[in-house]
């Protein structure tokens, strides 16, 4: 069953006609033909597929279009200020936090990427609003340090298992201080 | 996934009615497990009803101190209510083990306690499964039964319940307001979720369109020492293997009353009552702990299966009562 | 060819140039391929693990508005070649395997595809099917040869007369479970065929090697080589499952066929890449060391079962690195297979060397432990002169200078041996360690081109990236070989219209394109000196490989591991591993590479773990909630770190291929280390909770 739709994806009013049963990601990436979100696992366990809708980060994938109606959504490629939306990206800016992956080498073969950095983006919004994660320790609001961003983190999967150049890209990013070396050592031996 | 039709209605009412009146009818709440389900092909509903914008998304503070918490609050924005973290922080510790940031933004309080079971075989829809497809079978007694039940299962189903935030809920003497065809109720938490017994098709109590709006939480100060424990295979994004919701009250060494529920080892969040009985008091020692483990434990069968099975469970499960008490009792709740 | 000794680009640490756009997600993968009115494809899979299928009833979705097509085997083309039966997919009625394709649907949307499959009605007559490993079988059978073309069986000296012989010794089984690569993106094809002329067919495939691919899908489809295009500019990880095409490649050209001049897309699902992409073997290691009181290894035995398919073999090579790693003058290694009614296995990151490196490196724990002497110690005793088995001299060993300077990196020295006394808070803590090695290789064809465009300076060669980095150390490499900035370069990879290039596979991908590089630069500056005009160009090929040396990379992985005390859980807050691997081109990328590797031999040690349930031959846990991959906070701290090595015998450049010794012995370190924390030797993989809790029930806790 067919249903008209509007959602706004990285700034732009984008109307489609979508299936009742397409998820917001097949909306995007073969409707739209905005494949900024991945395909991993398409149920919710690799958060490849992560955007932001109405500001926080969620799961492209099991979020059904028809929902979306009116919403507004983030992709990876519409995060970086003045982002103007699907394939005009190439020469623009980049988000810090993409910056930061960029420098750190938070990324191999790049398909977990888009996903983590907007979730990246979404957990230091949530670390900023005083949200707890499950090792943060009394009740308090919590401390940025490995340990945190790591967990809030954790609803990325990496294969190529980037993850310590993601928590120091996202440390990075988060407070602008120079982290950890990102370049191996050689050394005498 | 088959074709179905998607009806946004404009209250909690019409939701309601609309599914009431048809048997093929399900709410969407976060989707999270819905829409998992609808791809693969476990759910197959001719009508999906919205309930975004529907179902009360605020957490009241009721005149008895109560917390009445909407069933359109989102996991996270449960877990981070500095009221929830500090009169109940079982609850909170409990959503946040629970899943991924991602998925808590979307998850709902009305819709996390309805997610149904992750046992691998009711999931594939080529195998045999009593709950998906009553009496085609249980592949899981004698297959893979690392994450199944241990205690109250029957010879029909030994899946469990994969809720975290719902074993705080049962320690916690919760109760879910609903409305449906017949107008309001509200059940004791503990009696929202059933035991497979001959008919594991039906998770819970309630009648189909009945619409969960929100969940009350008593006032109870136990509750502000409590803790969630949740053992898993991996450090985070994982089901419990168990967990344990606990919460004490400790005086001059002995234990005045207690509130236990275990996770991961029921069809049901598991309300351990004989080993909350077996706490009052008795002094505050491991020994006291592991008897109380022990006296709820006595009806635990493990389930026999590949790669040993999930016998493992019950020393762990009482390694993980008696290790989540002793950091409660030793801990200065305020 | 020429190299400069002291290189420029080579070995700086320069950032991606794949960076941005695979941060901001415009980088595009196979599936993703704009093309206009693509149908999509989605496959039917068989229910049961033996047998044929006696009845496709297709009406229910062929009716469905929006289905283009069902393919099945009543009625898709017959291929040209079915040797390879895995690809010999919708050719006949028999089932070989559980999940098996039967059936495909062309349709206009993914969710009417998927739909339409879900309504393919199958009927089979069921045969008994043989889906369990064990060591114990009467059928296990000797390979011809293991991968990729090693001696099943190898034997030296009297084993059994020095293990009785010998003052201490251990005689242990260890096992790895099946494990699936998994890359984050799914195995995908977009094809088109354009039924002009000859016909040409051009596949948009996520793969290891466009060439190889080129190869075997003209070979399938009877097609020239001409006839066909294979692009891949981006690979979503492949771990080797890329590294062969799989049946959706096959399907996909099918598809592409049977709707001319209409684009199609094919992506598996999670589920579907646990039957059909390849996995890796479980193993049963039989692993027998034999020693003289002062640790000199007198017999190294390895004896391992394996399975394979029932319609392709493919035998682990995972008896191979006990040949090679520690000297002993009686040694034996073999290998037996149980044919099994299961998908086919294949390449996945190490073949061999990862699992054949888990028993042998905890039985040397094991060995070091009843010696009384420290196994850094152990395995430094025992370094060979030259290469056990063939006697050739190594190109550059240097196992121990990985260990000692692991050793010091990591606080080795003031490691108490004894197990299961050290406790931190909860926790108890141990340490261990173990050796890694990856040999080096170098295939025998790839062709670089380069050309002088402008002020610039275009190589073309068919590679990949797998996120390994080769946008830019080609780049590198090419820089160097030209003499000129990497700045002014351009790579140009990943399409069969530029030169021949070998698989990325076997850790081989950089030495042979980069020596294929270093010959084009050479005939470039021969041809033209250094002033070349603008669209200059020359070609170079990679020469064979030194066969006068034995050419490994090595390295030492310590691990520390916690246990808890009350619940058993295992983390591992730290890793250390220091390689020796030749020159490092990019140590930035070089470094993701090892640790990379060393995560996924962390994720291979306490989580990894395929569950084939026998009663279906079906891996019930098929997706990423059942397969744990180790997740972010799962991982502290690792740290790699290598030697300056000086090998010129490798290749011109140095370099020993880094992708996959990561891999190598992580997993025996972390069980060494569990082992240390709480007294239990973990000889099965993974190491969960519930295989140390008995020994935390029988310990007092105070
Ligand atoms: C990869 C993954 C990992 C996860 N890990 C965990 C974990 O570790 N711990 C954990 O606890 N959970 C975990 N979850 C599950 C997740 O918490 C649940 O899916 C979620 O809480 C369900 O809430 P929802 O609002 O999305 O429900 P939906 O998917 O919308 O609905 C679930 C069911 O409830 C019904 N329903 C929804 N709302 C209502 C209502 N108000 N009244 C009546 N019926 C309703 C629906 O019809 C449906 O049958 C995980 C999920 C995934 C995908
Ligand atoms: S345990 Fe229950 S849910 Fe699982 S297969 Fe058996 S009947 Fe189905
Ligand atoms: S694709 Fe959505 S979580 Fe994996
Ligand atoms: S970079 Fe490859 S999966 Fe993360």
């Amino acid at each position: 069953m067919q249903r008209e739709i509007t959602v706004r994806v990285d700034g732009t009013a984008r109307p489609l006609t979508v299936d009742t049963r397409t998820t917001l990601l097949d909306a995007l990436r073969e409707r739209l033909g905005i494949t900024s979100p991945k395909k991993g696992c398409d149920h919710g366990q690799c958060g490849a597929c992560t955007v932001l809708s109405g500001g926080r980060r969620v799961l492209s994938c099991l979020t059904l279009a028809v929902t979306q109606d009116g919403a507004e959504v983030v992709t990876a490629e519409g995060l970086a200020p003045g982002a103007a939306g699907a394939g005009q990206q190439l020469e623009g800016g980049l988000h810090p936090v993409q910056r930061a992956f960029v420098d750190c080498d938070a990324l191999q073969c790049g398909y977990c990427t888009p996903g983590q950095v907007v979730s990246a983006v979404g957990a230091l919004d949530e670390f900023a609003a005083g949200w707890p994660s499950a090792v943060t320790e009394g009740p308090g609001a919590p401390g940025l340090d490995r340990a945190e961003v790591a967990e809030r983190m954790s609803g990325n999967l990496c294969r190529c298992a980037a993850y310590v150049n993601i928590v120091t890209a996202v440390l990075r990013a988060a407070t602008s201080l120079p982290a950890g070396p990102t370049a191996g050592k050689e050394v005498d031996g | 996934m088959k074709p179905f039709d998607y009806l946004a209605p404009a209250d909690a009412a019409e939701a309601v009615r609309s599914v009431a009146a048809n048997p093929d009818a399900v709410f969407l709440g976060g989707g999270t497990n819905l829409v998992d389900h609808l791809k693969l092909g476990v759910a197959e509903p001719g009508l999906v009803v919205g309930l975004a914008g529907l179902l009360p998304s605020g957490i009241e503070e009721l005149d008895d101190g109560a917390l009445r918490i909407g069933a359109g609050v989102s996991n996270s924005d449960l877990a981070a209510d500095p009221r929830v973290r500090e009169r109940f922080p079982v609850l909170s510790q409990a959503l946040l083990s629970g899943a991924s940031g991602q998925l808590r933004n979307m998850a709902t309080v009305g819709g996390n306690p309805l997610q149904r079971t992750r046992c691998v075989y009711f999931q594939d829809v080529t195998t045999p499964c009593n709950k998906r497809e009553p009496g085609s079978g249980c592949s899981a007694i004698g297959g893979w039964t690392r994450h199944h039940a241990v205690l109250g299962a029957s010879e029909h189903c030994i899946a469990v319940h994969p809720s975290d935030m719902a074993v705080a809920m049962a320690a916690l003497d919760a109760r879910v307001r609903t409305l449906g065809p017949a107008g309001e109720r509200a059940i004791p938490f503990v009696e929202l979720h059933r035991l497979p017994g001959d008919a594991p098709e039906r998770d819970t109590a309630l009648e189909h369109g009945e619409l969960i709006t929100a969940i009350d939480l008593p006032a109870q100060p136990i509750a502000r020492r409590s803790a969630y424990h949740k053992v898993r295979d991996r450090a985070s994004y994982a089901f419990a293997l168990v967990s344990v919701a606990a919460a004490i009250e400790v005086e001059g060494g002995v234990i005045r009353d207690a509130r236990i529920a275990f996770g991961g080892v029921a069809h049901a969040p598991w309300r351990a009552r004989r080993a909350e009985e077996a706490l009052r008091g008795a002094p505050a020692s491991d020994g006291s702990y592991r008897a109380a483990a022990d006296a709820e434990l006595t009806d635990a069968r493990p389930a026999e299966g590949l790669d040993g099975g999930n016998a493992f469970k019950i020393p762990l499960l009482r390694r993980t009562l008696t290790a989540t008490l002793r950091d409660l009792a030793g801990e200065d709740p305020r | 060819m020429t190299f400069p000794s002291e290189p420029e680009a080579v070995g700086r640490d320069l950032p991606r140039r794949d960076g941005a756009v695979k941060v901001l997600g415009t980088a595009t993968y196979a599936y993703e391929t704009p093309l206009a009115n693509a149908a999509y494809l989605h496959a039917v899979q068989a229910t049961i693990a033996r047998g044929r299928v006696t009845a496709l009833d297709t009406a229910a979705a062929e009716a469905l508005d929006g289905v283009v097509a069902v393919l099945t085997p009543g009625n898709a083309e017959r291929l040209a070649s079915t040797e390879d039966r895995e690809l010999a997919v919708l050719q006949g009625e028999e089932v070989a395997f559980r999940g098996q394709v039967v059936a495909l649907v062309v349709a206009d949307s993914s969710e009417v595809a998927r739909h339409g499959a879900a309504l393919v009605r199958v009927e089979y007559a069921q045969q008994p099917h043989d889906a369990e490993l064990r060591a114990d079988r009467e059928d296990l059978y000797a390979p011809e040869s293991v991968n990729p073309d090693l001696p099943t069986d190898t034997s030296e000296g009297d084993v059994d007369a020095a293990l009785a012989a010998a003052e201490v010794s251990v005689e242990e089984t260890y096992t790895t479970a099946m494990y699936h690569n998994n890359p984050l993106e799914p195995h995908a094809t977009a094809a088109l065929w354009d039924p002009a002329g000859e016909g040409f067919l051009t596949l948009w495939d996520s793969t290891q090697g466009v060439h190889p691919t080129r190869t075997a899908l003209a070979s399938v489809f009877g097609l020239d080589e001409a006839q066909l295009r294979v692009v891949c500019p981006y690979v979503g990880g492949g771990f080797g499952s890329k590294g062969q095409p799989h049946v959706n490649v096959v399907l996909a050209a099918m598809a592409a066929r049977a709707v001319p001049g209409r684009p199609v897309r094919l992506a598996l699902t999670r589920q579907q890449m646990f039957s059909l992409t390849g996995y890796r073997t479980p193993t049963i290691q039989r692993c027998r060391l034999g020693a003289d009181r002062d640790g000199t290894i007198t017999a190294i035995a390895v004896d391992v079962v394996e399975l394979t398919s029932r319609i392709k073999e493919f035998a682990e090579q995972s008896g191979v690195p006990a040949r090679m790693m520690y000297a002993s003058p009686n040694r034996s290694t073999t290998h037996r297979l149980a044919a099994l009614d299961v998908p086919v296995p294949s390449w996945m990151r190490a073949p061999g060397e990862c699992p054949g490196m888990f028993g042998p490196e905890v039985a040397m724990d094991e060995l070091a432990e009843r010696l009384g002497l420290d196994p850094v110690e152990l395995r430094i005793r025992n370094e060979p002169a030259v290469e056990p088995g063939s006697g050739k001299p190594f190109s550059s060993r240097n196992l121990v200078g990985c260990l000692r300077e692991g050793a010091v990196r990591f606080g080795w020295a003031e490691r108490d041996p004894r197990p299961g006394v050290r406790r931190r808070g909860d926790w108890l803590v141990g340490t261990g360690v173990a050796a890694s090695t990856y040999p080096v290789s170098r295939m025998p064809k790839s062709t670089a081109t380069i050309r002088r465009e402008g002020e610039r300076y275009a190589v073309e060669i068919g590679a990949a990236d797998l996120g390994t980095g080769t946008w830019t150390t080609l780049a590198q490499i090419a820089a160097d070989a030209l003499g000129v900035t990497v700045a002014l370069v351009d790579v140009r990879i990943g399409d069969t219209d530029y030169p021949m290039a070998s698989v990325a596979g076997g850790s081989s991908g950089m030495t042979t394109w980069g020596s294929a590089v270093v010959e084009a630069a050479g005939a470039f500056r021969a041809k033209y000196g250094s002033e070349p005009p603008d669209g200059a160009e020359a070609s170079g090929s990679v020469q064979p490989a030194d066969d006068r040396h034995a050419m490994h990379a090595f390295g030492a992985q310590f691990a520390e591991a916690h246990v808890h005390l009350d619940t058993g859980e295992v983390r591992v807050p730290r890793l250390l591993g220091v390689f020796a691997a030749g020159r490092i081109i990019n140590p930035r990328t070089a470094r993701s590479q090892f640790i990379g590797g060393m995560t996924m031999g962390l994720s291979m040690a306490l989580h990894e773990q395929s569950v084939l349930d026998p009663r279906t031959g079906h891996v019930v846990n098929h997706d990423l909630a059942g397969y744990h991959i180790t997740a972010n906070a799962d991982v502290g701290a690792i740290e790699a770190y290598w030697l300056a090595e000086d090998d010129p015998h490798v290749n011109a450049m140095g370099s020993k291929g880094i992708g996959e010794i990561g891999i190598v012995g992580t997993a025996a370190a972390v069980s060494n280390a569990v082992w240390h924390a709480c007294g239990v030797r973990v000889r099965d993989l993974p190491i969960t909770l519930d295989k140390v809790l008995h020994a935390l029930e029988e310990r007092p806790r105070h």
